[in-house]
């Protein structure tokens, strides 16, 4: 093996809160190195949920997420969201959205509130943080204005028509029409949202697209199709498409592959490097070596085994949960798999879910995860911080259900800030 | 609400393997019958069982005349059903610590009920099934196989259909009218449409199973029922190419069978009082996993897909405490001391038994019709339809690769279930007068049976049926909720190592991403 490489922080997670950890590190002036694995992003939505629960959807109207949270706090004190002052919990969005918009994503949000959005399964959801390319949809579905829903044959898992079967009622001038992707005489199996957004990056394809739009436009004042309008340059192909369609188009989220999801991996594989930070995408770590008060060693590499050791003066933590690795359940244990910290979990299996998959008060196992301090380190099973100088950010903490809590994109973005700030103070 | 009006020969109540099995010989025989079934088919025991068509060894201690008739109907339907089949062999395998009387007598038993048996060296058997453990002290090489329960019903139901047959799914019995020992009317209501049906009928056979005793009452009759829950496991690879059983008297965890790509590894035997809510525990799970890992130690590590429980349909009144000792044979009740001369009860038994109790049961219908027609079953081949193939594991995948159709996208990309495979059997369902719903299409195929637990198919097979006309309004998130959670029964007691991930994934997917679980919340 080659000698170290060296750096402050090493970042293990390459999930929504691993690449907001690279970027407010970067930000900061801090050297970084970045590991893990990206297979998530291709389930990102794209939508930036802050935070939203049940009780809140029987409610009218959109629920403001800031006032929420201070209501969590009182409710449940433990989650991670209730270390972290608002005013940077807002600064940590900022920066973060800010970062988005010059790698060519914007973001709007409905001021203090969330939105309402079109899933692909024609439900409602709420979401704070909309990309621009859903915006248009977000008031169609406010106003309920005339609106025609486009999906593509051979795309599969959307249906406009199911969309506008279950809206219907609320929703009359809801229309839906199936149509063929341009240059597709046949769809094929491996037609997908990946090759209709890399087509749409040519403008010749995007006129066609118009073309086969416009006959069923009628009254319609604004058109849906499924997120897959465009791979890099969203604004100029969505300007493009509502000009040459004659309204405004909006994406609505589709199940995985997720076109949104890919997108905002590209922008931070690219603006992250150009920041600076030295990222090891697919690559997972093998062995660590670490004094509780010096420098971590570690072994990263591929599937294979360790190819490259990383000196790192400080870790943050932002594997995920069990899809991205971070926990591993055997039959009676949770764990946590690089530093083989303690997990905080339910006593025992017949605990960890419950018996209706949609149980409104979650699954238990959804809480489980590492326990923190203030300057959000991983603890020891005394209580204590693990190690001096390692951090943990993201899904991986306890005390939350980001799906249910519909805080994931939040609880990413906050706590990663959180910890990186620890990390600057720390380290002096 | 609508009424609906039907004359029958013979009204079966129950569509397992019994029902559609007595359906299609009383059919093979020209006697019309209408069959009557609360959810779909094989929606009791006949859905929940191990698929192991038994050579009759597992009970030759205890049930030498059970263990016989296995015998006696394997080879049968090794004949006349082999495309359900799969001549997989089997072995009986001790390992230390096991009973050795039980293992030094077990030839001899064998031998007492004429079955053929081969004496294997352990290390010969673990040559041949080399995920057997180290610690093997005896070994029997038998004639077990497995069998498709779910090919099995579809394909004598449409083989009755196409005699004149008729089946109304989702349809309970509500009541009966009699007069002079006879019952003339059977009261039924479809639970899906509401619409009321009454049948006129000159022959009744409750075929009900584990239910028979609650169809019984109905008709003011007592039937002693013992409920024995049974829970298995499905695992994502086939570990074993034969039945592995364990060479010890019939206890937990003991039996290993392949199911085309995957094996099934059961069972336990827990005595319930009621059927209202039978599900596989994580406790059951354990005992299963630990058990059968003495046998083959990689199922301690390997990965499942999930878990089903069913029940034993037993009637006994002596043995409350011990279903295992309850006789596994059938009952056939003539219940003329109970004052009917038209009503027949069915029940007990076992999957490898099925065509015998069936035929037994249509003799009894045909001496009290007049019929002299005799059974057939024993020899006319039980031909497999596009109604019935595509149970079959990697059967739908194999057709789509050699057929090369582009167009033909894919649904379910874990088994590989392509959109003309959901057409076709949308197609029976309708023919089967079933709801057309992401549950009755599962039942019919491998759809949500991979190892994503129809997180991917789910939503899939949703808009496909949007897009076709299928569904309307809100019905498709009603039917993918319970699929979904019909689903979750059987993956909660197994979610650990791999699963976790499946469930994660589709907890984000549809709480998360789709707020699935808020919908109807937001339409109040």
């Amino acid at each position: 093996m080659s000698k170290p490489i060296e750096c402050d922080l090493f970042v293990i997670g390459m999930g929504m809160a691993g690449m907001a950890s690279a970027l407010f590190a970067a930000n900061r002036g801090i050297s970084t190195v970045q590991a893990g694995l990206t297979g998530e992003t291709i389930f990102a939505s794209g939508l930036l949920d802050l935070i939203y629960t049940q009780a809140v959807y029987e409610q009218k109207s959109c629920c403001n997420p800031w006032k929420k949270i201070v209501t969590l706090c009182r409710e449940a004190p433990k989650h991670p969201y209730c270390r972290i002052s608002e005013q940077d919990i807002r600064a940590a969005f900022d920066e973060f959205l800010s970062f988005l918009e010059d790698g060519g994503l914007s973001y709007h949000t409905n001021g203090e509130y969330n939105s309402k959005m079109i899933t692909p399964l024609g439900t409602i959801k709420q979401t704070y943080g909309v990309p621009h390319t859903m915006w248009t949809g977000v008031q169609a579905l406010k106003k309920k204005r005339p609106c025609l829903i486009v999906d593509f044959h051979g795309l599969k898992g959307f249906s406009a028509r199911q969309i506008r079967a279950i809206l219907k009622d609320t929703w009359p001038d809801l229309r839906a029409t199936r149509i063929s992707f341009p240059n597709t005489t046949h769809v094929a199996e491996f037609f997908s949202g990946e090759i209709t957004a890399q087509a749409l990056e040519l403008s010749k394809n995007r006129e066609k697209l118009a073309q086969a739009v416009r006959p069923h436009l009628e009254d319609a004042r604004a058109v849906g199709m499924p997120a897959i309008l465009g791979m890099s340059n969203t604004r100029e192909i969505l300007a493009e498409l509502d000009e040459q369609i004659g309204v405004p188009v909006f994406e609505i989220p589709t199940m995985p592959v997720s076109v949104p999801g890919l997108r905002l991996n590209n922008v931070f594989s690219r603006g992250l490097l150009s920041k600076g930070v030295q990222r090891f995408s697919q690559n997972r770590v093998f062995e660590v070596n670490a004094g509780i008060d010096s420098d971590f060693v570690l072994g990263i590499g591929n599937t294979s085994g360790a190819e490259h050791t990383v000196r790192a003066k400080g870790i943050i933590l932002a594997s995920g949960r069990f899809w991205g690795g971070g926990l591993y359940a055997d039959r009676k244990h949770i764990r946590e798999t690089i530093f083989h910290l303690p997990v905080h979990q339910p006593t025992n299996r017949n605990t960890w879910h419950r018996k209706d998959l949609m149980d409104p008060r979650g699954h238990p196992v959804n809480r489980a995860g590492l326990e923190i301090d203030d300057s959000f380190r991983p603890l020891d099973s005394s209580g204590r911080p693990a190690f001096q100088m390692l951090f943990a950010a993201g899904s991986i903490l306890a005390n939350q259900d980001w799906i249910r809590m519909n805080c994931g994109s939040g609880l990413a973005i906050a706590t990663a800030y959180a910890a990186v700030n620890a990390f600057f103070k720390l380290r002096g | 609400m609508k009424k609906g009006h039907l004359e029958t020969q013979v009204l079966i109540i129950g569509c397992g393997v019994t029902g559609t099995g007595l359906a299609r010989d009383l059919s093979l025989r020209g006697v019309q019958c209408v069959l009557a079934e609360k959810g779909d088919l094989n929606a009791g025991a006949s859905g929940a069982n191990h698929g192991l068509l038994h050579s009759g060894c597992r009970y030759v201690a205890n049930d030498p005349a059970i263990a016989k008739e296995c015998r006696k109907e394997g080879k049968i339907l090794r004949r006349v059903a082999s495309n359900c089949i799969e001549n997989t062999g089997g072995l009986f395998v001790a390992v230390e610590g096991d009973d050795e009387k039980y293992i030094a007598d077990f030839p001899n038993f064998c031998f007492r009920s004429d079955i053929p048996v081969q004496e294997l060296d352990p290390k010969d058997a673990r040559e041949l099934e080399p995920a057997l453990g180290p610690k093997i002290i005896a070994a029997y090489e038998v004639e077990d196989a497995s069998i498709d329960p779910f090919k099995l019903s579809l394909a004598n139901i449409d083989q009755a259909q196409k005699l004149g047959s008729i089946l109304l799914c989702h349809t309970r019995v509500v009541g009966f009218e009699q007069t002079n020992r006879r019952i003339r009317t059977v009261l039924l209501k479809n639970s899906k449409t509401g619409e009321d049906i009454s049948v006129d009928v000159e022959q009744v056979v409750n075929a009900a199973g584990a239910w028979a005793g609650e169809i019984a009452a109905l008709a003011g009759v007592t039937i002693d029922m013992a409920y024995s829950k049974g829970s298995l496991l499905v695992t994502q690879n086939r570990l074993a190419t034969r039945v592995v059983n364990r060479l010890r008297w019939p206890s937990d965890g003991d039996i290993l069978v392949p199911g085309g790509t995957v094996s099934i590894l059961g069972t336990t035997s827990v005595h319930i009082d009621s059927l209202g809510s039978v599900f596989p525990t994580i406790d059951e799970t354990d005992l299963i996993v630990e058990n059968g890992a003495a046998m083959l130690p990689c199922l301690e590590t390997n990965r499942y897909i999930r878990a089903y429980s069913g029940v034993r349909p037993l009637i006994d009144l002596k043995h409350k405490n011990n279903d295992r000792s309850i006789s596994r044979g059938f009952s056939l009740l003539d219940h003329i001391q109970d004052g009917f001369e038209n009503f027949a009860t069915i029940t007990g038994g076992k999957l490898t038994t099925f065509r015998y109790m069936a035929e037994k049961t249509a003799d009894l219908v045909c001496r009290r019709l007049g019929v002299s027609s005799p059974c057939v079953t024993k020899n006319e081949p039980l031909s497999s339809s596009n109604a019935s193939r595509w149970t079959e594991p990697g059967l739908s995948a194999k057709e789509w690769i050699h057929k090369n159709e582009a167009e033909d996208i894919i649904l379910c990309e874990c088994e590989i279930v392509p959109k003309s495979v959901v057409d076709s059997i949308l197609t029976t369902i309708v023919e089967q007068n079933c709801q057309p719903n992401l549950k009755a299409i599962s039942l019919r195929s491998r759809i949500g049976k991979g190892q994503c637990q129809g997180t991917l198919c789910g939503s899939r097979v949703t808009a496909y049926m949007y897009e076709h006309g299928l569904l309307h309004s809100d019905q498709g998130l009603s039917d993918l909720k319970e699929f979904l959670r019909e689903r979750w029964i059987g993956e909660r007691p197994i979610l650990w190592n791999g699963q976790i991930i499946q469930a994660e994934l589709k907890e984000a997917l549809y709480c998360g991403l789709c707020s699935l679980e808020q919908h109807e919340a937001l339409k109040k």
